[in-house]
Parts: structure tokens; sequence; C-alpha cells
């Protein structure tokens, strides 16, 4: 009998502030360590956290953009453990009023659009990092402590055990990401580790109520996040086969061996004594911040999806592959703005490039979009030559690299390429049909073998003709033409 | 109340403090005494009323995000019992 | 010269008058300190450069003649607040040989008013006792009879006032400990409101219940030297934010014969304790009658959960320092066991050894308390009672202004007489930890002697931010009796 998995992602988006979340050390990434720990961040004794109003801010930006409730009052506990990048022995976070409850995203799979409710998203303070290699051997066996990510500002999203396969895990961890990037509340930058998820996976058997979920931590890439959850799923499911049962426990996925493992340091069983923190009184949010917030917060990826289905036609596909980031989209904007045509076919056609070529080529550049060697205006240029037949959309390519190489920068850089280079498709049917008689003569055996019924060999034929016009020839009237030749049996 | 050596040991191992069983016992007897005396808190009717955990009920004043370039790692890394390369350095952390 | 036993008002008189320097007062108070040490122990450490250094800057600034009036008054700390420079232990194994690097907000205040830093004084391991026995640095003695505490857990604090060497010294009130060893030392000490005067730099013991505030042999010294410590912080959330006000200018204002005249003092019925000594119920009441004559009127109320407060305070302070005290982890600072195997044991052998046994007991109890399972029969359970005291407290001042009584149920008790039982030790707090759940203002003043000739101390309480009149009521007694004035032989 098959197995329905069961995934909620806890996701911790470090707010984008210039200071930390109780004191005011920098948050740059990447500093020597220990130089960006200030006395509250290594917890000398007798000093006291302050709470960051950016870090606040954003939460509050988060609650209206997920459609959640601003908690009016909220407060701070403490999570009391050991570790020896928890400076303090508790981490400050807030545990039974979050700032912001419920609230959900809507994520978009091969399958449709689905609602994915959200729990609560909660402030709290980042522990520091644990260094194992590269010290120095004399040392033995030991590790150091970094604390300049101690005290970083924190939100974390809790979802409800809403999703149901590792690609809707996936299309929500995206979907949140560019949510929260959109929004400018976090960077997004997963390497640096400031978009992070734990994934809760249980499995069932459908109609069977929710079956004992494990916490598999250190996802931190959209790619380990589907590998972890399918191998847990799988482990899971196995186990439960073979008439094993789940432990409820707290696992670690490995991307090099892909796969979890039980964390030793978890096993002692955990007693966090949570209670409130004496040193922060409550959190009051008032109607006029939330108000402020609202007023300043840009349109959401949701309603713009919307406009752009219903403006510019494009597929709910294309729309949310689009918003996947504010950048793109603006981009994708400012290249319609820039088109003579508008109409669904231009619209479609930007589309296609600006996920399409566009994008590959910033990849393969690894450059932001604002730094993109095309610029809207330019690529605008190249789409009128590709509807107005001047050019095949092959050669279109061509000119598009050329463009990305820097060579002729500017508006018309896209004319300018074609006229040097000579790339104006030919469309005289004079032309046209010279090089398809010339290529006939040349190729007696196709046309033998097109005669005896086999009617792929045309293609090899048209072929043979483009390449002769070196791409330029228009690849419709070639294939006409053509037909025509070798029907009237020539 | 009454606390058994094996709550001891729960409770000074979740605080990271070691006890040899004499310790074990004389903090034993003691939490005894002491619960006595807390344990007459049960007495009251609490039914409905809201915990007071700060002495004054004020609003949680907020801090503007603005960065203080102080780098203090020499002067409080001279008081650490051991440091190499910036980091503070303690017996292997196992994950 | 000599200094001793003078008052601030006095010595900072004396100085204006030109009748000794800050540095000869900085320098007669460091040798009395350094006699003093052998037979009362009042001290953990001695700046003698700094205060010489110190005192030389004050009398520059009286020269100019712009000098606050604390410049050039001696001072020392509880060893609990942060002094830059310093070594700041909290009398503890855990941070002997740990340099402060800032100075707690009221350690800088009272720098910028002028006085004189002259060392860290001796108290309960991490302000944890009423006896100031628990020290790691042996026990504080009081100057009035060697083999008796001098309270606690600001022992050092009240006997380096009490037996002359320094007029004004601070401590920190988490459930007593400036009011009871001030009663039993015979000098006056104020816990303000919470929240008047920043935490930022107290080395925590119970965050929600941690009050600094001064020592000194009069009232009128308590106010000027909180004008000094009071004043909002920005880096404790927890500081309140109000007008400066001038804690001294009730004390300085004429007020006639009858300077009390219609205020109402609340006598709390539930005082009438058992276990209270008849030599302190004789003196509270021919206090009571004093401020009568003053022109006070007394009137009985009720408090009818008073005698919860040290069940709720048992689990409420240990629940916030088994928290706090958690950065003892022999990490990044302080004690650091020698052997380990690993990082588990590096932590419970740091820990078992660098701190006391009254410390590790206060810890042990926290973590039960809050530990899954206990937390609502005990945590919750706790602060909700707290609140109904803080109520009780509330309804009594819309009857009086001030509430009275005993400071501490007995004169000090012999050293050593309860340190092996931690209940009786905690009952000594029986009326002062009140104060410290509600966070409201409360002092001792001197108000007798015992047949042993030990001091015993009037309780003053008042509510929020009702300081000046305090300070004022205490002034008023002290103007009409000379309890103040009796030194120790």
């Amino acid at each position: 009998m098959r197995f329905e998995i069961v995934i909620g992602l806890e996701t911790h988006a470090q707010l984008s502030t210039s200071s930390k979340i109780f004191s005011s050390a920098s948050t740059a990434f990447g500093a020597p360590p220990n130089t960006q720990a200030s006395a509250v961040d290594i917890a000398l004794p007798g000093v006291l956290p302050v709470l960051n109003r950016g870090a606040v801010e954003r939460a509050i930006r988060f609650g209206l953009a997920v459609g959640g409730t601003i908690n009016r009052r909220s407060v701070f506990a403490r999570k009391n453990y050991f570790y020896p990048d928890l400076p303090k022995g508790y981490q400050i976070s807030q545990y039974e009023t979050p700032v912001v409850s419920g609230g959900s995203v809507t994520i978009v799979t091969d399958t449709g659009e689905k609602s994915v409710r959200l729990v609560r998203a909660h402030l709290e303070e980042d522990a520091g990092k644990s260094v194992h290699e590269g010290l120095p051997p004399e040392l033995g066996d030991v590790s150091g402590i970094d604390l300049n990510r101690a005290g970083m500002p924190l939100l974390e999203i809790v979802t409800e055990p809403d999703m149901r396969s590792a690609a809707e895990a996936i299309a929500y961890a995206k979907t949140l990401h560019a949510l929260v990037t959109w929004i400018g509340i976090c960077d997004g930058d997963m390497q640096e580790g400031n978009f992070r998820c734990d994934a809760n996976v249980s499995v069932r058997r459908p109609g069977e109520p929710l079956g004992t979920r494990c916490e598999i931590k250190n996802l931190n890439s959209f790619r380990f996040l589907a590998q972890a959850i399918e191998y847990e799923a799988r482990r899971q499911i196995e186990l439960i086969e073979d008439g094993g049962r789940v432990e409820q426990e707290t696992r670690l996925y490995d991307p090099d061996r892909d796969e979890t493992r039980s964390m030793r340091s978890k096993e002692d069983a955990q007693d966090y004594r949570y209670f409130p923190d004496p040193d922060l009184p409550t959190l009051v949010i008032d109607d006029a911040w939330i108000a402020r917030v609202r007023d300043a917060m840009p349109e959401l990826p949701d309603a713009l999806r919307a406009r752009l289905v219903q403006a510019y036609g494009l597929t709910p596909y294309d729309a949310e592959q689009l918003t996947l980031s504010r950048a793109l989209v603006d981009y994708y904007e400012a290249v319609t703005q820039a088109l003579e045509a508008r109409d669904a076919a231009a619209y479609k056609l930007a589309a296609n490039w600006v996920l399409g070529e566009f994008s590959a080529a910033r990849n393969r550049a690894d450059v932001a979009i604002e730094h993109a060697k095309v610029s809207p205006r330019a690529l605008a240029g190249l789409l009128r030559r590709i509807a107005d037949h001047t050019i095949s959309g092959k050669i279109a390519k061509d000119v598009f690299d050329t463009m990305w190489s820097g060579e002729g920068s500017g508006d018309d850089a896209a004319d300018a390429i074609i006229e040097r280079r000579g790339l104006r498709q030919i469309s005289d049917t004079s032309a046209i049909e010279a090089l398809v008689n010339d290529v006939l003569a040349k190729n007696a055996a196709m046309v033998e073998e097109y005669r005896a019924g086999k009617d792929k060999a045309v293609n090899a034929l048209v072929g043979q003709v483009m390449k002769a016009s070196k791409g330029k020839a228009n690849p419709t009237q070639v294939n006409e033409i053509l037909r025509r030749v070798l029907a009237s049996g020539k | 109340m009454s606390f058994s050596s094996d709550d001891i040991a729960r409770l000074a191992r979740l605080a990271r403090i070691r006890l040899d069983a004499v310790e074990t016992n004389d903090v034993r007897e003691k939490l005894d005494a002491i619960f006595s005396l807390i344990d007459a808190l049960q007495a009251i009717d609490t039914a409905g009323v809201a915990p007071m955990a700060h002495a004054q009920d004020v609003m949680l004043p907020l801090r503007d995000d603005i960065v203080t370039r102080e780098d203090c790692r020499a002067r409080f890394q001279a008081q650490a019992p051991e440091v190499a390369d910036g980091l503070y350095i303690v017996p292997r952390v196992v994950e | 010269m000599s200094g001793a036993f003078g008052s601030i008002v006095e010595l900072a008189a004396g100085l204006r008058a030109r009748e000794w320097s800050c540095v000869e007062l900085a320098t007669d108070t460091l040798a009395r300190l350094r006699d003093s040490q052998a037979a009362v122990n009042a001290f953990i450490s001695v700046d003698e450069e700094g205060a010489l250094a110190q005192a030389r800057a004050a009398d520059a600034r009286l020269g100019a003649g712009d000098a606050p009036v604390l410049t050039g008054i001696p001072i020392a700390h509880k060893d609990v607040l942060m002094t830059r420079g310093l070594r700041t232990t909290c009398a503890s194994r855990m941070l002997e040989r740990f340099v402060a690097p800032y100075d707690a907000h009221v350690v800088a205040r009272l720098r910028e008013a002028g006085t004189v830093l002259v060392g860290k004084t001796n108290m309960d391991e991490f302000a944890m006792g009423s006896s100031s026995e628990t020290s790691y640095f042996g026990p504080v003695r009081n100057p009035w009879s060697a083999e008796c505490v001098p309270g606690g857990s600001s022992g050092g604090s009240a006997a380096a006032v009490a037996a002359g060497i320094v007029p004004a010294t601070t401590g920190t009130d988490t459930g007593g400990s400036i009011r009871q060893p001030a009663a039993l030392t015979g000098i006056c000490g104020l816990k303000p409101t919470y929240g008047l005067c920043s935490r930022y730099g107290l080395v925590a013991f119970a965050s929600s219940l941690d009050t600094p505030g001064p020592f000194a042999h009069t009232a009128h010294d308590c106010a000027l030297l909180l004008n000094a410590m009071a004043g909002h912080d920005e880096r404790d959330s927890t500081s309140v934010s109000r007008t400066a006000e001038d804690y001294a200018r009730l004390i300085d204002a004429n007020a006639g014969t009858k300077p009390l005249d219609g205020l109402r003092i609340g006598i709390p019925r539930e005082f009438a304790d058992d276990a209270l000594e008849p030599d302190v119920v004789a003196s509270v009441e021919e206090a009571l009658a004093a401020l009568r004559s003053l022109g006070a009127s007394t009137l009985d109320i009720t408090l009818p959960r008073l005698s919860y407060c040290v069940p709720v305070y048992y689990v409420v302070a240990p629940a916030e320092a088994s928290s706090n005290l958690s950065r003892f982890d022999g990490v990044r600072y302080g004690h650091r066991a020698a052997e380990y195997d690993d990082l588990f044991e590096m932590y419970c052998r740091t820990r078992a050894e660098g701190f006391g046994a009254e410390v590790k007991r206060r810890i042990l109890v926290g973590t039960y308390v809050l530990s899954q399972g206990y937390y609502d029969a005990y945590y919750l359970k706790a602060q909700q009672v707290r609140r109904l005291i803080a109520e009780d407290f509330t309804r009594a001042f819309a009857q009086c202004d001030v509430i009275a009584g005993p400071t501490a149920p007995t004169c000090a008790f012999t050293i050593g007489a309860k340190a092996n039982d931690p209940v009786q030790m905690y009952l000594n707090d029986i009326f002062t930890i009140a104060a410290n759940l509600t966070g409201m203002p409360a002092m001792s003043v001197p108000c007798g002697l015992s047949k042993q000739g030990l001091p015993i101390g009037l309780q003053l309480q008042a509510n929020y931010f009702d300081e000046a009149r305090l300070l004022n009521v205490a002034h008023r007694f002290q103007q009409a009796t000379d309890w103040h004035s009796r030194r120790p032989s």
C-alpha cells in the first residue's frame, strides 16, 4: 500500500538589519572570528539585551505579507541549554506569544496552486559557530568557537504539516525565499546561511493520523532539502514496512553521503526550561506602527502574478517564474515597456527570452540583474527584429551572446550587430530558390530517398539549405520552397 | 516533596554541575527542606491570575538599528581560559 | 584628620571649608580600610593607586569651583558591580581573577558625580545569602560583634560603613540584601523602585528582582547618593524613563515641629510574628511612637499573603538565577577546571569547582522549578502569587503613605549558626522580600540596640517612585533620634 509523505518546514530567515538583534555589533558577513562579538554577544557578566527596532519592523512586514496576525503584545523567553556556541547558556526566542501568528503562502507546482498555512513566525537570536578544522594540531581534539554569528537576528517561520512531497516543500521554500527577499527583510544568501530550513518529515498511509515525525536539520540548499526529504521518507517507509517504528528525533542531513543520521548531541532528552526573559518586558506593537509598515509595502508577488497573467496574458507558470525575484520581474516589465508591439505574442516572446536566454546568461556570468550586460531596452531592440522577421530565433541567440559579451551596447545594439555582420534574414524568394536548387543538385542521394517515400529526408535538405545560407535564410520560406521544388519533380 | 538521588543527579546533569555522592545526599536533604517551605504555595487559589514576570508593567524599549564598530576581541580574549587564532577553544564539540 | 564615621554631608562641608582635602580623605580612608581588614574582612579588592588618582582629580575639581556634592567622597562598590579595570569577583572562585572590562551604570554615574572609589566589598557569593558567610574570600564580620554576621548579601558594604571606613557604599538588593545588612549593622540602606537605577553592569542574580541602591549613615546621605545613581539607561530595557528628581528636596525643606503631620503609616498585622525577637518588637514600637510624635498617624493594615513572600521568592529567584548563571561555563572567561575528558565534563567540573554550595543549591532548585512537568506547579504558580502580593500592597497604599515594621525578625546572629540550615537562613528575609516582588521602594533605618548591644532596623516601605517621601520620613526620624550616631565599640 502506498504511503503519503507529510512535511512541515521551519525556516530561519536572517533579517537584513545592520546591527544584531540585541546588541549594536555589526551583522556583516565574513569578518575574522570574534571581531564582531560585542560584550552582549559574548555574554559578559552584567550586560543586558536591547531589542533592535529594525528586526521587529521586518517581522511586521513579513506578517503583513503572509496575511498573518501581528500580535500587539508578544513575549521574549529564554530557551535554556548548554552549548559552547551559546554564550549565555540560553537563547532568547519567543515561545508562547510570537510576534506573528497564522498566515499562509501560496505555492505553484505541476499539479496547480496550493496554500501552505503558517503556524507562526517569531523573532530570535542566532548562536555562534563551532569550527572543527584548521586549528593548530598541538591543541588536540578541540573545537574553536566564533561568536560573530551569535546574536544575528532571525525570523523563524513555521508551517503546518501541509506539504505532501519534496516538490511541494521545494516550491514552498522557493516561494518563501522569493517573498522574504522581495519584501526586503532577508538577503536570502543560502551559502552564507541566511536562509536555512529544517524539515519535519513523517509518513502515513492515506487516511491515517499523522505518523511520528523526525526533524532534519542543516538543509542549506533547495537541492539538499529535496534530497533529505526523499531520503528520510524512504528510510521511514522501509522501517515501517520492515515492522519497525519511527522514533521522534532530530536528524542531520549529510549531503556528502546523501543520508540523514541521528544527532548524538540531542540524545539526552532536552528540557529547555523556557520562561519569560526578565530582562525584556513585553514587546508592544501599536496599530499606527503596523499602518506605517503596511503603507511602505511593495506590491506582493501574489498580486503581481495575478497582474502579469491578466495584463500580459502570461501563463501562471511563467508569472510564477518571473516573480521569484523582484529584480527579474522589474527587468521583464522594463522590456515590455520598450517593445513597440503591445500584444500577447510579444509579451510571451519577451517572457521566453527573459526566463530563457537572459536568465541563463546571467546565471553563467553570476551577476546581479541590475548589472546584466544587456539592458531591457537593448533586449527589446533584439526582440523587435525577431518579431519583424529580420532575423531568425537562432540568429537572435548569436546576436544576444554578442551583445552580452559587450560588443555593442546601447538601445540599438542588436541592429548594429545585425548590420555589421550581415545577419539580416534572407526572405528574397529567388535567392532562396537558387540556394535550394544548388543543394538539391549536390545531394542527389537524399532526393532519391525522398522520392522513395522517406519524408524525413526533407528535414536534412532544409538543414543543408540553412547551412548554405549561413543560417540567414527564412526557415519557413526554405521549407515551403524546398517542398514545392521537390513536388514539381524536377 | 521528597527528592531521590536520581532526581538530584538529573538536575545536576541539566545544570552541568558535578556532584559526588556526599554532595548529592546533602543537596537532596536540603532541597527536601526548601521544598517543604515552597510547597505552601499550593494552598493558594490562583485560578485566572495573570503571572507577574516583571516588577513593573512597562513596554519594551527599542533600539535604532545602528552599528557601533568596536572590536574588543583582544581585550575580551585576554581573560579567556583558552584561545587560538581568535577562537575560543573548547573540547571537541560533537554534533 | 579622621574622617571616620563622618557623614557625606559633613565630609563634603569639610572639603569645601578646606578642613581637609580629597587626597587626605582618601589616604585616611585607605589606612582605615587596611587596618580593619583582619577584623571585618569587608573588602575583596582595594585600589589605592586609583583612589589617590581620583582624589587628586577631585581636589582639582573642587578647586575649580563647579564640583558636585559627592566630589571627593570615598566610596566602595559591592563586588557584584562591574568596575572597569578592577577585579570584579562576585565573591566567587568562578570570577576570582576576572577584571571588569567596563563600568556598571551606577558605578559610572557615581564616578561622574566625583566619588573616589577605594575598593570592592565582600558579599555572599553571587549575592545569594543573608549573612555574607558564603564568600569565597571568607566571611564578613559584624563591626558590632566579631562573632556575628553583618547580614547579607551586601554584608561587606554594610560593614564598611558601619565600621566607619567609608561614608558610603553601594549594594544590591534582590530579597533584602541592602536592607537586612543595614539593619544588622545599624546604618541606612535603601532599595529604590525597580527600574530607577540601571542594572547594567550588575552581575545578574535574579533579574526581575535585582536592584542597586546605597548605604550610608543617614537618609540624607542616601538621598544624595540616589540622586547620582538614579537615571534612565538605554542599555537596560527595564530601566524606567522619568524626569530627574531631587530625592533630597523634602529633606532640605524646613518642616517645623510636626514635620510628618498628615503622614499615614500602615502597620501590617502580619508583622506580629512569633519568630520576632522581643527586643526587635520593643524597638520598632518605640520608633513608631517617635514617628507619631512627629505628627504621623498609624493605622492597622492587612497584607494577607505576606507569609507567601518567602516561598514565592525561593521559586522565582532561583529560577532566574539558574538561567543567569549558565554563562559561567569556562569557555570565554572565569574559572575553567584543570582536568576533563570532554566538553560535558569540562562544564560539570568547572561549575562544580567554581560555585560554592549555596549557589549550586539555588541553581538546582531553579532548574527544577522550570523543568518540564513542574513549571506550572512552581514557577507559574509563584508568578501568580507574586501578582496577588503586589495587589495586596497596592490596596494597602490606597490607605496609607508608608508601611512600617521591622526590617529583620532578629538581630545579627552568630557566624555559622544558620549556615547549614538554608530554610532558617531564608526566613531572615521574611519582611524584606515583598518590596522586591512588587518592585516598590523600601529602606532600613537604625531604630535601636538589643540588650546585647546589637543594632535593630526599622523598615519603611512606600509606593512606586515615592523615594523622596520615604527618605524624608527616615530623615525626620533620624533628626528626632540618635541611633544612627551610635558606634560599635
